[in-house]
C-alpha cells in the first residue's frame, strides 16, 4: 500500500469478505449478515496495527477470519505468499505457529480442567519447539517472561485473577514463538490498573521478540497508546486507515471524528462533542449507498445512492467518504 | 460548597456483609458519603470493591445473604436500614429509584415496555390505566425515544441496548425521583450510544433538580458528568473530591495510580504508569490500610494501622501521608513481620 | 513500587503436582460422605456378584415344594418363593443379572453413543443434522420399553440380546447429550484458542471438550443404569430377558407381583435390592464428577 514504508509486509489481507446466514426455518428466507465486507489492508513486520469500531461491527469476526478459524466468504489473507484462505488443513496447522490469537473473556479462554504447564506443553510438543529434555525449563522461563512464578505451571486456571489468566494467555501465544499476534480485546476484561500492567507487557514483548500485532479494541485511547498505524471500522468495513498521529489530530471521516469526540477523557472537563443520531443499523439492514449516512451529520442524497470509495485522502491516510478531506 | 446544600442522601459509617456457614465477610467497612440536593456524586472504583453493593445498600436490595452489620442510611431524614420490605417497596420507584448496568435483565421479556413503565406509574400513584398510559409516553417523549407512541408497543428484544437503557430510564423518572442511583449505566454500551445517555441524564437532571448517584469504573465517564467524586478501594472511601479538585490534584496515591494508569488520547507515554499486583480478596485483606500492599509510598505503620478518613471541606482523602504522624512514622523496611499478609499477587514477580 | 518488589517473591513450596492432583482428587471424593457410602454399597454389590457362588447358602434354582411361600427365617434369610426358592440366594445370584445388565447396556451405550455425539456436534454438517438428528428422533418417539421389546424380539430371547436391546435403545439419548454438550462448547474460546494453536481436531475433541462434559454425561450414565435394570427386569417378565429358571431382580419382582398380599417379601427383597444399587451408583458418580472437577474445593 505504502511505498515510502521500508518494512516488510507481513501480511496482505485482500477484499475480505465473511458472510453469515441466519435464521431460516420452514417459512423464513434465511437472511445474510455481512459481519465483514469487503476489506483490505496490510500489515507490516514489526508494527501494531490497532482496529477500532462499535461492537457488533466484525472486529472479532475478521480477526478470527484471519487465522481461518472462520472460513472467508471471499477474499485473500496472503501471509508468506500463501493464501490462507486456501490452505489446506495440514499446512494451515503449520501455519498457526507463525499466528497467535489472545482473547477477551479471560475466564473462557483457558480449558478449566488443564493445569497451565499441560496446556503449555501439548502445544509446544505440537509444533515441536524445543526437545522434552528442555521443555520444562523453557516453559518456566516463558512463565517469568510474562510476570507467573514458575510454580503457575501447576495451577489450574481458576486459581489465578482476572489479569494473571490474561497473563497465563499471553503465554500460550507466545509459547510456539509467532511472528503475528492477533489481540482480540486482549485488556477490555481487565480494571483499569491491571489493564495498564498488561499493555505494558504487551509492549514489552514486542520490542524484544520483535512481533506484529493486530489489537482489536472497542477502546479508542487504549489502542492510540499501543498502535502505530489504525483502522476504524463501521458495519464490516473499514472506513479510515492511518498512521495514528495522523488519524487522531486529523481523521478524515465523519464517524471517525465523532467516535473521537464521543469518549469522555479524564484531562479535560466537559467538551463539545458530535453526537450521533439513532443507533447502529443491524448489520442484516445495511443501508443503501454510504453505510453510514443514517447518523451522518454531513450525509447528502449522493451519500444515499453511492458507495464511497476507500481511497488515499493524503499520504498514508485512507478513508471512505465523498467528502473527506 | 457543603454548608450551602442540603444533604439528599446521607451514609454514615455504613458496613455490609455477607453470611457465610460459619461466620461472615465483611465487604464494605465504614462507608461514610453524602450526596447533595442536584448534584451528580460519581463513585469509582476496581470491579469488587463494592460499589454495587453500596447502592444495593441504599435501595434495600441486598442479595439474601447480604446483611447491613452496621451505619446508618439517612434519605430525607429517615434511616433506610431500620426500614421494613413494604415501607422501602413503597419508596423504590417513587422518591428513590435505580438503572442497572444491563437493561435486558431488568425489563421483564413477555410485557411490552410501554405496560412496564405504566404499570411503575400505577403502583405509586392513584391513576388509571389511561392515564399510566399517557404518562410513559410523555417520559418515552422526554428521554428520546424516536417514535415514542409506536415503541410503547414493543416487547424489549425488538429494541437495541441504546434503547432498552432509555426505557429503563423513563421507567425509572416516572414517579419523579429525588435520587436517582445508576449503576454503570453505559458500561454495557458503545461510545457512541453512552456519549446520547450521558447528554441525556445531564439535561434531565438540570431540567428536574433531582440527585444523581452514579457508580462506573470508567473515569472518563466520571470526568464527564460528575459534580463531586468518591473513590472507593476494597470496600472504603479512600477519597471524595469535586470532579476538577480530584482529577488535576489526586491526594491518594491509589487515586495518582489510577489516574496515571490510563493511557490518554491527548499525551504520548511509552510505557504506561501502573500499580502493582491487584486488589486483595475479602478474605485476605491488609490488617493495617487497604492500599498497603500495592502502594509505592507504604512506611511499616502503614501495614498495621488503619489511616483514618482525613475530612475537609472540600477533599476528603484516607492516607496516613495526609496526616501529622506520617513524618514520624517508620520508613519501610523492606521485610515484613506478619504485617504484610500474603496475597494473590505473589504469583505476579514485577 | 522498587523497594517493596523482592520482599513479595512467593515463599511458595513446590510439591510434586502429580500428588498434589491425585491428593486433591481423593480429598474431594472423601469429602463427600454420600459418595463414599455409594462407592462402598457399589463395590460390595459387585463383590457379591462376583463371589455369588462362595457366598449363596443354597442353589439359587432348587426348589424345595416343602418350604414354599415361608417367611424370612434362620435357614431362609429372605424367605422362599412359590417354588420354595431360597430368595436369600437368588437375590446374590440376581446381582450377577441385574449389574451386568445395568453396567454392559449403559457400557455399549456409551460406547456408541459418546463418539457418534463428539463427531456429529463437533463436525456438524449433513450427517449431523439430517441423519443422526433424525434416527435419533425417531429412536426417541417410541417409548424405551417398547423399542426395546421390539429390538429383543429381533434379536431373540436371553440376557446377552436382552442387553445389547437395552444399549441401542439407551444409545440415543446419549448422542443427543453429548452432542449438545459439544455445541456448547466447541464455541468456548479456549477450545478456539487451542484451534489456533494448531492442535488437532481429535485432540481438541479427546483432551479438551470431552473432559469438560463429563459430568452431564456421568449423571446420565447413573440414571441409565437404574433404567437398564429396570427394562431387563420388563423383559425378563416377559420372557425375553433372562429365562427361568435363573434368577434377575427384576424377573423376581415381577414374579412377586402376584403375591403381595400373601408373600410380600418375595417382591420386597429384590424390590430394595434395585433401589439401593440405583441410589448408591448415583452417589457414587456423583462423587466421582465432584472428584474430577478441579473447581470443587
Ligand atoms: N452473593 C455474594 N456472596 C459473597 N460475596 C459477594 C456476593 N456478591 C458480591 N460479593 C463480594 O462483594 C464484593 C463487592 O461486590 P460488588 O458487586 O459491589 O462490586 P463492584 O464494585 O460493583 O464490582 P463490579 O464493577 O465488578 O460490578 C466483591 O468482593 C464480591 O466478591
Ligand atoms: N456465528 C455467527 N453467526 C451469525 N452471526 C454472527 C456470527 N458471529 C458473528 N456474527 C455477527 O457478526 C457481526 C460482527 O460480530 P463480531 O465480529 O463479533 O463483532 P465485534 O467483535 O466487533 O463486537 C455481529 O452482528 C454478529 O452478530
Ligand atoms: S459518504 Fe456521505 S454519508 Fe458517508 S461518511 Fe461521507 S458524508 Fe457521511
Ligand atoms: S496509608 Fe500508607 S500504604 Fe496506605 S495509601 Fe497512604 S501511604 Fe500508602
Ligand atoms: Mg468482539
Ligand atoms: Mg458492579
Amino acid at each position: 500500500m505504502d511505498v515510502k514504508q521500508p518494512n516488510k509486509i507481513l501480511l496482505e489481507v485482500n477484499g475480505l469478505k465473511k458472510y453469515f446466514s441466519t435464521g431460516g426455518g420452514m417459512l423464513k428466507k434465511k437472511q445474510q449478515v455481512k459481519a465483514v465486507d469487503d476489506m483490505t489492508f496490510t500489515v507490516k513486520e514489526g508494527e501494531t496495527l490497532g482496529i477500532v469500531g462499535e461492537s457488533g461491527c466484525g472486529k472479532s469476526t475478521m480477526g478470527r477470519t484471519l487465522l481461518r478459524l472462520q472460513h472467508p466468504t471471499a477474499g485473500e489473507v496472503i501471509y508468506n505468499g500463501q493464501d490462507i484462505a486456501k490452505l489446506k488443513n495440514k499446512d494451515l496447522r503449520k501455519l498457526r505457529k507463525d499466528i497467535q490469537i489472545i482473547f477477551q473473556d479471560p475466564f473462557g479462554s483457558l480449558n478449566p480442567r488443564m493445569t497451565v504447564g499441560a496446556m503449555l506443553s501439548e502445544i509446544v510438543r505440537t509444533h515441536d519447539i524445543v526437545s522434552k529434555k528442555e521443555e520444562k525449563k523453557y516453559l518456566e522461563e516463558l512463565l517469568l517472561e510474562v510476570g507467573l512464578t514458575p510454580a503457575a505451571y501447576w495451577k489450574y486456571p481458576h486459581e489465578f485473577s482476572g489479569g494473571q489468566r490474561q497473563r497465563v494467555s499471553i503465554a500460550r501465544a507466545l509459547a510456539v514463538q509467532p511472528k503475528l499476534i492477533i489481540c482480540d480485546e486482549a485488556v477490555s476484561a481487565l480494571d483499569v490498573s491491571v489493564q495498564a500492567q498488561v499493555l505494558n507487557l504487551l509492549q514489552h514483548l514486542k520490542k524484544k521478540h520483535g512481533l506484529t500485532y493486530i489489537f482489536i479494541s472497542h477502546d479508542l485511547s487504549v489502542v492510540k497508546h499501543i498502535s502505530d498505524r489504525v483502522g476504524v471500522m463501521y458495519l464490516g468495513k473499514l472506513v479510515e486507515l492511518s498512521d495514528k498521529h495522523d488519524l487522531y489530530e486529523r481523521p478524515a471521516h465523519p464517524y471517525t471524528q465523532a467516535l473521537f469526540s464521543a469518549i469522555p477523557d479524564i484531562t479535560e472537563e466537559k467538551q463539545e462533542r458530535i453526537v450521533l443520531k439513532g443507533d447502529v443499523p443491524s448489520p442484516l439492514h445495511i443501508p443503501s449507498g454510504c453505510r453510514f449516512h443514517t447518523r451522518c451529520p454531513l450525509a447528502t442524497d449522493k451519500c444515499v445512492e453511492e458507495a464511497p470509495v476507500f481511497e488515499q485522502v493524503r499520504d498514508g491516510h485512507y478513508a471512505a467518504c465523498h467528502y473527506a478531506e | 460548597m457543603g454548608e450551602k446544600m442540603d444533604a439528599q442522601l446521607k451514609v454514615e459509617d455504613l458496613h455490609v456483609g455477607f453470611k457465610q456457614k460459619k461466620s461472615s465477610v465483611n465487604i464494605l467497612n465504614g462507608v461514610s458519603f453524602q450526596v447533595y440536593k442536584g448534584e451528580t456524586l460519581c463513585i469509582v472504583g476496581e470491579s469488587g470493591c463494592g460499589k454495587s453493593l453500596t447502592s444495593l445498600s441504599i435501595m434495600g436490595l441486598l442479595p439474601k445473604q447480604g446483611e447491613v452489620q452496621g451505619g446508618k442510611i439517612e434519605f430525607e431524614g429517615e434511616n433506610l436500614v431500620q426500614k421494613n420490605m413494604k415501607q422501602m417497596s413503597r419508596l423504590r420507584g417513587n422518591d428513590l429509584s435505580m438503572i442497572f448496568q444491563e437493561p435486558m435483565t431488568s425489563l421483564n421479556p413477555v410485557h411490552t415496555v410501554g405496560k412496564q413503565v405504566a404499570e411503575v406509574v400505577r403502583t405509586h400513584r392513584q391513576v388509571g390505566k389511561k392515564e399510566a398510559y399517557s404518562r410513559a409516553l410523555e417520559m418515552f417523549e422526554l428521554v428520546g425515544i424516536p417514535s415514542p407512541a409506536e415503541r410503547l408497543h414493543n416487547y424489549p428484544h425488538e429494541l437495541s441496548g441504546g434503547m432498552r437503557q432509555r426505557v429503563m430510564i423513563a421507567m425509572a423518572l416516572a414517579c419523579n425521583p429525588k435520587l436517582l442511583i445508576a449503576d454503570e449505566p453505559t458500561t454495557a454500551l458503545d461510545v457512541t450510544i453512552q456519549a446520547q445517555i450521558l447528554e441525556l441524564l445531564n439535561d434531565i437532571k438540570a431540567e428536574r433538580q433531582m440527585s444523581i448517584m452514579m457508580i462506573t469504573h470508567d473515569l472518563g465517564v466520571v470526568s464527564e458528568v460528575a459534580d463531586r467524586v468518591l473513590v472507593m478501594y476494597a470496600g472504603e472511601v479512600i477519597e471524595c473530591a469535586n470532579n476538577r479538585q480530584l482529577f488535576n490534584n489526586p491526594q491518594h496515591p491509589y487515586t495518582q495510580g489510577l489516574i496515571a494508569s490510563i493511557p490518554k488520547l491527548k499525551e504520548e507515554k511509552d510505557e504506561l504508569p501502573i500499580i502493582e499486583g491487584s486488589v486483595p480478596s475479602p478474605e485476605k485483606m491488609p490488617k493495617g490500610c487497604r492500599f498497603s500492599t500495592r502502594c509505592p509510598f507504604a512506611k511499616q505503620e502503614c501495614l498495621t494501622d488503619s489511616p483514618p478518613l482525613q475530612e475537609a471541606e472540600e477533599h476528603t482523602v484516607r492516607c496516613w501521608m495526609h496526616t501529622d504522624r506520617w513524618e514520624e512514622m517508620t520508613p519501610w523496611k523492606g521485610v515484613d513481620e506478619d504485617g504484610r499478609e500474603a496475597t494473590e499477587q505473589d504469583l505476579i514477580r514485577s | 513500587m522498587a523497594q517493596v518488589e523482592e520482599t513479595h517473591l512467593p515463599k511458595e513450596k513446590i510439591e510434586n503436582p502429580r500428588v498434589r492432583m491425585w491428593k486433591m482428587m481423593f480429598g474431594r471424593l472423601f469429602q463427600n460422605k454420600l459418595a463414599v457410602f455409594g462407592g462402598v454399597v457399589t463395590f460390595g454389590l459387585i463383590f457379591t456378584a462376583i463371589f455369588a457362588a462362595w457366598l449363596a447358602p443354597h442353589d439359587p434354582t432348587e426348589q424345595n415344594y416343602s418350604a414354599v411361600l415361608q417367611g424370612p427365617s434362620l435357614e431362609y434369610w429372605f424367605g422362599t418363593d412359590n417354588l420354595g426358592r431360597d430368595l436369600f440366594s437368588r437375590v446374590i445370584y440376581g446381582a450377577q443379572v441385574s449389574l451386568q445388565a445395568g453396567l454392559i447396556s449403559v457400557g455399549i451405550a456409551l460406547a456408541i453413543g459418546v463418539p457418534i455425539g463428539l463427531i456429529s456436534g463437533y463436525y456438524r454438517g449433513f450427517l449431523d443434522e439430517y441423519i443422526i438428528m433424525r434416527l435419533t428422533d425417531a429412536m426417541l418417539s417410541i417409548p424405551a420399553l417398547v423399542l426395546a421389546l421390539a429390538l429383543a424380539a429381533v434379536l431373540g430371547a436371553g440376557l446377552t440380546n436382552a442387553m445389547i436391546a437395552i444399549g441401542l435403545v439407551l444409545t440415543p439419548n446419549f448422542i443427543r447429550l453429548i452432542r449438545g454438550e459439544v455445541l456448547a462448547h466447541r464455541e468456548k474460546e479456549y477450545v478456539e484458542a487451542g484451534k489456533a494453536s494448531g492442535i488437532s481436531d481429535f485432540k481438541l475433541i479427546i483432551k479438551h471438550i470431552l473432559p469438560n462434559t463429563m459430568a452431564p454425561i456421568m449423571v446420565q450414565a447413573t440414571l441409565a443404569i437404574a433404567a437398564a435394570i429396570i427394562v431387563e427386569a420388563s423383559l425378563s417378565y416377559l420372557g425375553l430377558g433372562t429365562q427361568p429358571p435363573d434368577p434377575s431382580w427384576g424377573s423376581m419382582l415381577a414374579n412377586g407381583q402376584g403375591y403381595l398380599d400373601s408373600a410380600p417379601w418375595i417382591a420386597l427383597f429384590p424390590g430394595f435390592f434395585i433401589f439401593l444399587t440405583v441410589i448408591s451408583i448415583n452417589l457414587f458418580g456423583d462423587g466421582i464428577r465432584d472428584m474430577l472437577d478441579p473447581k470443587m474445593k
